[in-house]
């Protein structure tokens, strides 16, 4: 079954990004992709970073965080059975994340300080909103450029997705990241984006800035209902 | 006025020193449509599961159909046609995704039937679902909205006469909202009676007749959507802006 | 039925008594890994134990050989008298642990197994009646009719047993009750909101797969003549009630069947040729395999193989 079929895109450093597109259209299988998690068939993925270019494909998960690019999954993935700090100290695992752990750290409870007031409770236990957070938390953890952030309000209350949409935009911003996002909340999304991408059927199918897309037919129909 | 179908008469329940309900009131009248929101970790969750019998509240009763079910064990509730959907699906990973539905069809629908007549009619309600591509697949590989409409598939092949959602729509895109809205109010005009939690918020307010919100524990509101949008209480703790 | 033809058409007419003996051991193993799986494959409950319900069905069946001695006046109503009462005995103790089920799952429902098993040969090891630490002797009828030999005709009477051990686990797996224990292994919750009386199956699945168990040790006494509880009620019979299963694969009566076959017959020759720790080794070392390379076994070994043949 082919779900990525040539797709293009790109970001600039410091940009938002945000990847639109109904379920199944291959969202997720492009950050697995980055990520190194699933192979491409054909293609290459290029980072840049201080003037060289680097061929993502064919490295393994783990060279890819090395370089310096993080991804939270969709569903959280967290460590259920560990304490809210034992996550956010296994995401500080390559050497410069763990140079800068006790920064890393004190940052990730000024932005979520309900993480800093449950830091010994079992990550398991707490509610939705809270376990996002950490697993935000977590991905800062690994001192990231380039952040990657697969659909983060599913099951949050309206209240908590803008809340969470406030804490994406502010951790850019302080720390320079640059975002790629799915998200099928539409309006909160292009609050803290600069431009975004339709995917249908694995191919891109308009690509344009906020008041592009939210002019677009694909987005009324797909996004806002009628 | 005929008596509700469902009705949740000041539940108790705590998890060790926390009180995850400390006496919830809710009904639902027969064939009515109920949103049940607020933040998370409000409480829905524990609410549904004292109703599908996972857990026995310390202190309230729940009725069915005039009936005290408070004691019944959950097989017994299915029977009696109430069905439910897991918020984290839990699908039957070694069997495939019609073998999922059977075991409804033979357990909890009135009628025994034969184990063909049940694939046949699981077949057909994946039809209705639109998902009856994936009938001979296993669970494993199916992705987390696929999943998600099985778990209402299977749900459904339990004939409920009362169906309660728990999340449903998360992550599901717009369009696919309105497709699975679509169903559901084609089910709400069969006679089914459903209750949904939900935080996608366009799926709530035009589905629900009437909502009842939910917060650490307690009702805080009950109306109309419109009414529940223009209540400032829900607005500061859920809605927010 | 023709298998039963075949079986005792053979005992009409062979009489290498060595064969008898490594036939019996297969058979009986048959029986107990079809036990096992109902509970450990079907249901997802693995059960340590085998040797406690296998014990307690032999020294039922050895207690009322010696205590009424029906064996003279009615030599053909013995065998099923024995292997009703430690059938019966052994599902007592399984309705025991059934109410085990609804409290402990998982890893620590198998270690209780562990301890039942030894909880079991410590209680026979200090009861006198039942022979304690000497043992108990039980003696063979010497002759029975239309059979040259008992052992013979014991032989016949665990090819009927083994026969009716597969038919039996192979009716439930393909009724609605083996798919509401599949159910039940796959997630009790689910199962139990969509109609599956979960407990009620999970005390089926354990006394169904107990009385099992005591059946094929009611039959023990007669094979070995000497019934003593550290070898009766051991860990060799726990462990290989549960690698012949898992290396035949568990999902389907196949898999108890294939493995109780092959590994059977492996243990034979490995015990005549080696010696009996070898046999055992034989054993753990294809558990480990199985289990790392091949988790469904030789069925699903099988079933891959013939899927690939068909693209």
């Amino acid at each position: 079954m082919k779900v990525l079929h040539d797709v293009s895109i790109e970001m600039t450093e410091g940009e938002t990004v945000i990847l639109l597109g109904t379920n199944g259209n291959g969202k997720s299988t492009l950050i697995k992709t980055i990520m190194g998690i699933v192979p491409p068939n054909q293609g290459e993925i290029i980072f840049e970073s201080e003037g060289v270019q680097i061929n993502l494909v064919g490295k393994k998960p783990q060279e890819i965080v090395n370089m310096g690019i993080t991804m939270v999954p969709e569903g959280r993935r967290l460590f259920p059975q560990l304490t809210v700090e034992e996550n956010l100290y296994l995401g500080a695992f390559r050497r410069e994340a763990r140079q800068n752990l006790e920064r890393n750290l004190s940052y990730c409870f000024e932005v979520f300080p309900r993480l800093g007031e449950r830091r010994t409770q079992l990550a398991g236990s707490m509610s939705g909103g809270e376990q996002q957070m950490l697993a935000l938390a977590r991905a800062i953890m690994s001192s990231p450029k380039i952040l990657l952030i697969d659909e983060p309000s599913v099951g949050l209350a309206p209240i908590l997705v803008s809340q969470l949409m406030t804490s994406i935009k502010e951790m850019k911003e302080n720390l320079n990241l640059t975002v790629l996002m799915t998200e099928q909340n539409f309006s909160q999304a292009t609050k803290i984006a600069d431009r975004g991408y339709i995917i249908v059927h694995g191919k891109i199918e308009f690509r344009g800035s906020n008041v592009e897309l939210s002019g677009n037919e694909l987005v009324k129909q797909y996004y806002l209902g009628t | 006025m005929s008596q509700p179908l469902l009705e949740v008469q000041q539940v108790f329940k705590n998890f060790g020193g926390f009180a995850a309900l400390s006496g919830v009131n809710i009904y639902v009248n027969p064939g009515e449509r109920l949103g049940l929101i607020g933040p998370n970790g409000s409480g829905k969750t524990t609410m549904i599961n004292c109703i599908s019998g996972l857990l026995t509240p310390e202190k309230g009763k729940i009725i069915f159909e005039g009936n005290d079910i408070t004691q019944m064990t959950p097989h017994h509730r299915a029977r009696a046609g109430i069905m439910r959907t897991f918020q984290i699906p839990k699908p039957f990973n070694s069997m495939t995704v019609v073998e999922n539905l059977c075991i409804p069809l033979e357990y909890a629908a009135e009628h025994k039937t034969s184990l063909s007549v049940a694939e046949e009619e699981a077949r057909k309600i994946l039809t209705l679902i639109g998902i009856e591509a994936l009938g001979d697949l296993k669970p494993t590989g199916l992705t987390q909205v696929d999943m998600r409409k099985m778990e209402l598939a299977r749900s459904l092949a339990g004939r409920p006469k009362l169906l309660i959602l728990d999340e449903v729509m998360a992550g599901l895109s717009g369009s696919e909202v309105d497709e699975i809205l679509e169903i559901l109010f084609k089910l709400n005009e069969q006679g089914i009676t459903i209750i949904m939690i939900e935080h996608v918020m366009r799926a709530v307010l035009g589905f629900s007749k009437r909502i009842s919100v939910l917060n650490t524990g307690l009702n805080i509101a009950e109306g109309t959507p419109d009414e529940i949008l223009n209540n400032p209480e829900v607005e500061k703790v859920y809605l927010g802006e | 039925m023709l298998l039963f033809l075949g079986a005792f058409l053979i005992t009409q007419n062979f009489h290498n008594q060595y064969y008898y003996l490594a036939a019996f051991t297969v058979l009986q193993y048959i029986i107990l890994s079809q036990g096992w799986n109902i509970l450990g494959g079907y249901t997802g409950y693995v059960n340590f134990g085998t040797g406690a319900f296998f014990g307690v069905g032999a020294y039922t069946s050895a207690m009322i050989v010696k205590t009424f001695k029906i064996g003279k006046s009615a030599p053909f109503l013995e065998l099923p008298i024995l292997f009703i009462a430690g059938g019966l005995v052994a599902a007592l103790l399984g309705l025991g642990l059934g109410y085990l089920t609804m409290r402990i799952k998982g890893i620590y429902f198998s270690i209780s197994t562990l301890a039942l098993a030894f909880v079991t040969v410590t209680i026979i090891l200090n009861i006198d009646a039942l022979g304690g630490a000497t043992g108990l002797y039980i003696i063979r009828p010497r002759k029975i009719p239309f059979f040259t030999n008992y052992m013979e005709f014991l032989f016949l009477v665990m090819v009927a047993l083994s026969i009716f051990a597969v038919a039996f686990a192979r009716y439930i797996e393909n009724s609605w009750i083996g798919r509401g224990l599949s159910a039940v292994r796959d997630d009790e919750d689910a199962a139990e909101c969509t109609g599956v009386p979960v407990l009620k199956l999970k005390v089926f699945a354990t006394m169904a797969s107990s009385t099992l168990m005591g059946v094929a040790g009611a039959a023990y006494p007669y094979f070995v003549t000497f019934l003593e509880p550290i070898s009766t009620v051991s860990l060799d019979v726990g462990v290989n009630s549960l690698a012949m299963p898992l290396i035949g694969g568990t999902s389907t009566w196949a898999g108890p069947l294939v493995g109780a076959v092959l590994l059977g017959i492996i243990q034979q020759i490995a015990l005549v040729t080696l010696s009996p720790e070898y046999s055992l080794l034989v054993i753990g070392i294809l558990l480990v395999s199985f289990v790392i390379l091949a988790p469904e076994g030789i069925v699903g070994l099988f079933r891959k193989f013939r899927a690939s043949l068909k693209k």
